[in-house]
């Protein structure tokens, strides 16, 4: 098992929190809420060592899509790098339902 | 035999299987819309506090969902077991939970607001992890079932593909009324371990029939 963190400069309001997901084999789940400054923080937990570049990847291209301010925390149990992002998508767009 | 229909993608999309939603989603689909009030949701953060340390995952609802709402009107509870987090296994907090909502319902039923209750389960049953608060946590949940049951029905629901085992199985045939799929599976222990425990003329191991019907 092993923490991240990463931070992002980040200007536009996350409208509500929202949770997505599950922590099963192969998934994740997302908890995003809208952030106290103007920046993204991101905490991770996941259950697989060793990943810190391609999380930071993942993150690094998300962040060049979207500027939330959100804090995100990340529960994860084994999902892939395409799977990351597409919680990371489906919580944005409930969060700006 | 009939040759099995080939779907195309809209109608594979299209498909509404309850087996195939996650805990949350199961609670949803089976209150009525818009009725819905999730109890200690994940933002609560009331995950389990000994995971961490033994370096496990948690999830931030511990993997049980406590919902509110009605089903066709009538005031329901709905307790779900999330069965892809840690096989649905029941620790102190998820236990915690599931008791202390039935404990709930119970005084609402003693002031004259019957809720009635739905169990959702999929699970392995006692988390390792969480060893006797588990096992407590069950204790817990079934004398709470059996004082809630007398006033309201309580309907355990297994519907797979998970199934119900170990402890939490004397759960499931404590409520008044049990719903299982074809593929769902309900099953405290294997044959020889009950028929160590309650004799063979309780439970013969070696009797086919009885076992696999």
């Amino acid at each position: 098992m092993e923490r991240l963190h990463f931070e992002y400069a980040a200007s536009q309001p996350i409208k509500q929190r929202a949770h997505v997901g599950v922590v099963g084999s192969g998934d994740l789940e997302v908890l995003l809420e809208p952030s106290p400054d103007q920046k993204a923080h991101v905490t991770i937990i996941t259950s697989v060592d060793g990943f810190g570049k391609t999380w930071q990847l993942v993150m690094d291209r998300f962040f060049s899509r979207y500027q939330y301010a959100a804090s995100i925390e990340i529960h994860d149990f084994g999902a892939t790098p395409g799977a990351v992002a597409l919680r990371l998508e489906q919580a944005v767009e409930r969060s700006q339902a | 035999m009939s040759q099995p229909t080939l779907l195309g993608p809209q109608q594979f999309l299209a498909r509404k299987s309850f087996v195939e939603l996650n805990a949350r989603e199961r609670a949803q689909a089976l209150l009525d819309e818009s009725s819905y009030r999730e109890l200690l949701g994940p933002f609560e953060r009331l995950e389990s506090p000994w995971l961490l340390l033994q370096g496990v995952v948690p999830q931030a609802d511990d993997g049980l969902i406590v919902a509110r709402g009605k089903i066709s009107g009538t005031d329901s509870l709905i307790l779900a077991i999330e069965g892809q987090f840690q096989g649905g296994a029941i620790g102190e907090v998820s236990g915690a939970k599931i008791a202390a909502a039935l404990d709930l319902a119970l005084e609402d039923a003693e002031k004259g607001h019957p809720v009635q209750v739905v169990l959702l389960l999929e699970t392995g049953g006692v988390r390792l992890q969480e060893a006797n608060l588990g096992l407590e946590a069950i204790a817990e949940i079934n004398s709470s079932l059996i004082a809630l049951r007398q006033h309201v029905p309580v309907v355990g629901v297994i519907a797979g593909m998970v199934g119900c085992f170990g402890g939490m199985s004397i759960t499931a045939s404590l409520c008044s009324y049990l719903i299982m799929t074809r593929e769902a599976r309900l099953g405290l222990n294997g044959p020889e371990v009950i028929e160590e425990q309650s004799g063979i003329e309780e439970f013969d191991s070696k009797d086919r029939q009885l076992i696999w019907g």
